[in-house]
């Protein structure tokens, strides 16, 4: 006998054993599935109405500059709203982050500049009495960062050298084990924290306060998680008991969190294989029939779609509108060879088709050679229709990470509900290298006593001669400034993420995790082909430095032509590699802040373009202000030996240095993947 | 043995079945008037060797699966044959596929020396993709600046050793676009034995660009793609 009504029928194990072990319950209890998509169902009336209330809502909210509403009185918790509906009567997922569909929350936990600087973009005005105690009486992330910035770090910053730092803003990319709260209820979550906390005795080191105090906070969000449920008339303090309880009880894990934190990428996990395992136990009693089924994971999916955070303009800017990253994994192989695809996994896909594409949930399949053919049939039927689902390879994550991992925004990997993540933004390596030709001036931001170009590193000496630039100089000029930017860089994330957790810890999203969480320092790198082709160039070419009248390079003159990262071309490809594997030393040599385990990312998919605009010209031609490659790719138009060839040099990066992932953006036309007949 | 090449493609899709490592080769005796790779006609391109070519073919093995492999075209390829046939014998010990794009245009039937060293190639080439710019021979001459005669003995010539070949027709409006040349491109597939399939190219413009830039006058100033009605129509007659 099952202690609880909701594991009726499910295959125990030691998931059930006093313990919280989400994998081990999937691995006893899930269905494979290796047919096709012929079972799906199409959406129903009530799904058509409701996404016709959240195109109508989608379309006011573009005419009105693009923000419909705003909280601007009541700060966001996860019980500060009443329950607020598309249509009640039709929702099978209920769940809002306001009383309201499309009001934007009120969340100056990060920083209360943000929030008043964002309502004022969008004609609202903060009120008088939460600006007051978010000044006056509580202090935020970003005040307590600005406290400890050093002189060098707010240089670096404003230089841009260091970018998109989560200073003012949630760092995001923590994602909680959503599912534990289907699969235990809250009391039995509550009562594992609460013997982990009790557990934590002996010396009272600051260290340990802190756990105790992060546990105190974690116990105190799984309360109000409840409490947040019950505003919904839903109780989720057992286990849940039906497909649809469960998909509610794992969507309101994720509401807490997005009425909690404003994160940069708030990712949801991977879900559709646990999911499927209710479903199919409601399937085979004749609770639920294939068209129910559908409805729900609709519904659940149009929740995702409509989470939206108050953002200023700049930073809308610098991700190239306004993500949210909910990301959602799907599809994977089990480490025991049978693949982690279930009929769920089409029913999300098919969301693409009963709702139309859309960016967002970012629908991820974890693709492996070995899933099976009618899968990866219809993930390639469905991406030619509707270009809405991302890639990555399970094959190069599993090894390391075993078969419950989930994507953090677009390619961090972490093991659900046991990796964290200090997400760290990045650092221009490509203004790296025009530092260490300058010697540290920057090529473009002046010092404002003195006019001149602003000193951003101590004073290294500088390239001073005329002549083409000599290979192994610029390079060992290099590698010292990469030395004196990864401190720095380092040290401003530690102390970024003591503020985080200090003024605006994550403690739902932590509360879904294990207690003794591995956590990940997630650095990540800009401007790697620029880089890369730059080097290359001072070596296969010659390139003459040209000066402005403070003696700063600001162009060069290139004789000759020289290899390009992104053509299979090893003499290229290999400065590639040498610059990253140069930096992630330099950044695994220091302390990483609560012994966090260093890893890096080439990723920028989108800040590319803002990031170049702040980089004057580099020495492979690429021109002043025009756009880095995103993430791994190579420089716009270089890669000329067709697409192979093009990812190929990107594959020759070390995942092993790059542990947080390496992107490329890759975009085909269905024509050029070859003829139809 | 060195080649003079024009560029290479890692990922060519539409050069013969899956995915294909296609070796552009520089050079070519015809002038189509729709030609979009210009920049391929004369004297330049790189040279390689024949090894240092199959070295780089074979770093993509991985993603040629069971259909893929390496296509030579062109320019015209077999205007440099014995380099061609020096590249698929180094390929062909590795097991690969090997496709040759040409016009046929090198085949002179009466040429014994010439008929043996096209033998040579063809044990070694898998399939043909053969371009038959113009059935009618007046009008192969305007299009060209050659008769279509070589490549019509070619055809035959394949046909006969029981060689695979796909055909190809560019299908250009006032051109090649008319039911008599399509019904008489029909009329000569049908007397052939090992055509595996046929190909409509639809005619396109982007090559114009090129033409500009290489400063030269292009031929069929405002001629416009075909219509997705006349493609089909073609497909019909030259297929079915």
């Amino acid at each position: 006998m099952m202690q609880y009504k909701g594991w009726e029928g499910f295959v125990p194990g030691k998931w059930c054993d006093d313990e919280v072990d989400v994998r081990d319950f999937i691995q006893r209890n899930y269905t494979p599935y290796d047919g096709d998509a012929k079972f799906l169902a199409p959406a129903t009336e009530a799904t058509k109405k409701l996404w016709e209330i959240v195109c109508d809502l989608t379309k006011k909210e573009r005419e009105a500059g693009g923000v419909l509403n705003a909280d601007t009185k009541i700060v966001s918790t996860l019980t500060s709203h009443g329950a607020g509906y598309l249509d009640k009567d039709l929702e099978k997922i209920v769940g809002l982050q306001t009383d309201e569909p499309f009001k934007r929350s009120l969340q100056p936990f990060g920083g209360i500049r943000m929030s008043e600087g964002a309502l004022n973009m969008y004609g609202y005005e903060l009120d008088p009495d939460v600006k007051e105690i978010f000044t006056k009486y509580r202090k935020t992330h970003n005040e307590g960062v600005f406290d400890v910035y050093t002189p060098e770090m707010r240089a670096a910053r404003s230089a841009h050298i260091l970018t998109g730092l989560p200073d003012a803003y949630g760092r995001g990319r923590i994602v909680g084990d959503y599912r534990r709260v289907a699969l235990y209820g809250v009391d039995y979550l509550i009562k594992k924290k609460e013997e982990d906390k009790l557990a934590m005795g002996g010396d009272m080191t600051p260290d340990k306060v802190r756990n105790r105090e992060e546990l105190a906070d974690q116990v105190k969000a799984l309360k109000a998680l409840k409490e947040m449920a019950a505003i919904y008339g839903c109780d989720i303090s057992k286990p849940a008991e039906t497909a649809q309880e469960a998909i509610q009880a794992l969507y309101f894990g994720y509401l807490a969190a997005v009425k909690d934190q404003n994160g940069a990428a708030m990712s949801i996990g991977r879900n559709t294989t646990f999911l499927d395992i209710y479903i199919e136990r409601d399937l085979k009693k004749g609770l639920i029939t294939e068209e129910q089924a559908q409805e729900f994971i609709d519904h659940f999916v149009m929740k995702l779609r409509i989470v939206k955070f108050m953002r200023t303009k700049e930073y809308n800017e610098l991700f190239s509108g306004d993500p949210t990253w909910v990301t959602e994994s799907i599809g994977g192989m089990g480490v025991d060879g049978r693949p982690l695809v279930t009929k769920t996994s089409f029913r999300v896909l098919h969301t693409l088709d009963n709702l139309g594409p859309a960016p967002e949930p970012n629908l991820t399949v974890l693709w492996s050679k070995r899933l099976p053919m009618a899968f990866k049939r219809y993930c390639a039927e469905i991406s030619i229709r509707t270009s809405s689902i991302q890639y990555e390879s399970d094959d190069l994550m599993r090894p390391e990470m075993g078969d419950d991992y989930c994507i953090a925004c677009c390619v961090s990997c972490m093991r659900v509900g046991k990796d964290m993540q200090f997400f760290g933004a990045r650092a221009n390596l490509a203004k790296c290298l025009l530092y260490a030709i300058n010697g540290g001036k920057d090529e473009i931001v002046k010092d404002k006593k003195t006019g001149k170009p602003m000193q951003v590193s101590p004073e290294f000496v500088a390239i001073t001669s005329n002549d083409a630039l000599d290979f192994n100089e610029v390079c060992a000029k290099f590698e010292n400034m990469m030395t004196w930017l990864a401190d720095l860089y380092v040290n401003t994330l530690n102390l970024i993420h003591y503020m985080h957790d200090k003024y605006s810890y994550e403690a739902l999203e932590l509360a879904l995790h294990d207690t003794n969480v591995r956590r990940f320092f997630a650095t990540g790198i800009a401007g790697l082909s620029c880089a890369a082709d730059s080097l290359s160039a001072i070596k296969y070419a010659k390139v003459y430095p040209v000066r402005n009248e403070d003696g700063i390079v600001v162009d060069f003159r290139i004789e000759g032509d020289f290899p390009k990262y992104g053509n299979n071309d090893d003499r290229a490809d290999e400065l590639a590699v040498w610059v990253l594997k140069t930096f992630m030393k330099k950044v695994k040599s220091h302390y990483t802040y609560r012994d966090s385990v260093p890893t890096t990312s080439i990723l920028t998919i989108t800040s590319n373009v803002v990031y170049g605009k702040k980089t004057g010209n580099t020495p492979d031609g690429r021109k002043a202000g025009t756009p880095l490659a995103p993430g791994a790719n190579p420089m716009h138009g270089r890669d000329s030996n067709g697409a192979l060839a093009s990812l190929e040099s990107v594959a020759k990066l070390p995942y092993e240095y790059s542990r947080d992932g390496i992107s490329n953006t890759f975009s085909i036309t269905p024509a050029s993947l070859g003829k139809e007949d | 043995m060195t080649g003079r090449i024009h560029s290479f493609e890692s990922f060519g899709t539409v050069d013969g079945p899956g995915i294909r490592f296609v070796a552009f080769l520089q050079g070519c005796p015809l002038r189509c008037q729709y030609c979009h790779n210009p920049d391929t006609w004369g004297a330049g391109g790189e040279e390689y060797d024949a090894q240092t070519v199959a070295d780089k073919a074979m770093r993509y093995r991985n993603y040629f699966g069971d259909k893929g492999g390496v296509t030579v075209s062109g320019g015209e390829p077999l205007l440099q044959i014995d380099f061609v046939i020096e590249l698929f014998k180094i390929l062909k010990e590795q097991g690969m596929h090997t496709c040759v794009d040409t016009s046929g245009i090198t085949f002179r039937p009466d040429d014994e020396k010439c008929v043996q060293k096209h033998e040579e190639l063809l044990a070694l080439t898998d399939l043909f993709l053969l371009d038959i710019k113009h059935i009618d021979d007046e009008a192969c001459k305007k299009l060209t600046g050659h008769s279509n005669k070589n490549t019509l003995a070619f055809a035959k010539f394949l046909s006969e050793r029981g060689k695979s070949m796909w055909i190809r027709q560019v299908l250009v409006p006032g051109i090649t676009d008319n039911e008599e040349s399509l019904h008489r491109t029909r009329a000569f597939i049908d007397s052939l034995k090992t055509v595996e399939k046929v190909e409509v190219l639809p005619y396109h413009t982007m090559g114009v660009v090129k033409y500009e830039k290489l400063g030269l006058a292009y031929p069929l100033e405002g001629v416009q793609a075909p219509s997705k009605e006349r493609v089909l129509n073609a497909k019909r007659i030259l297929k079915e």
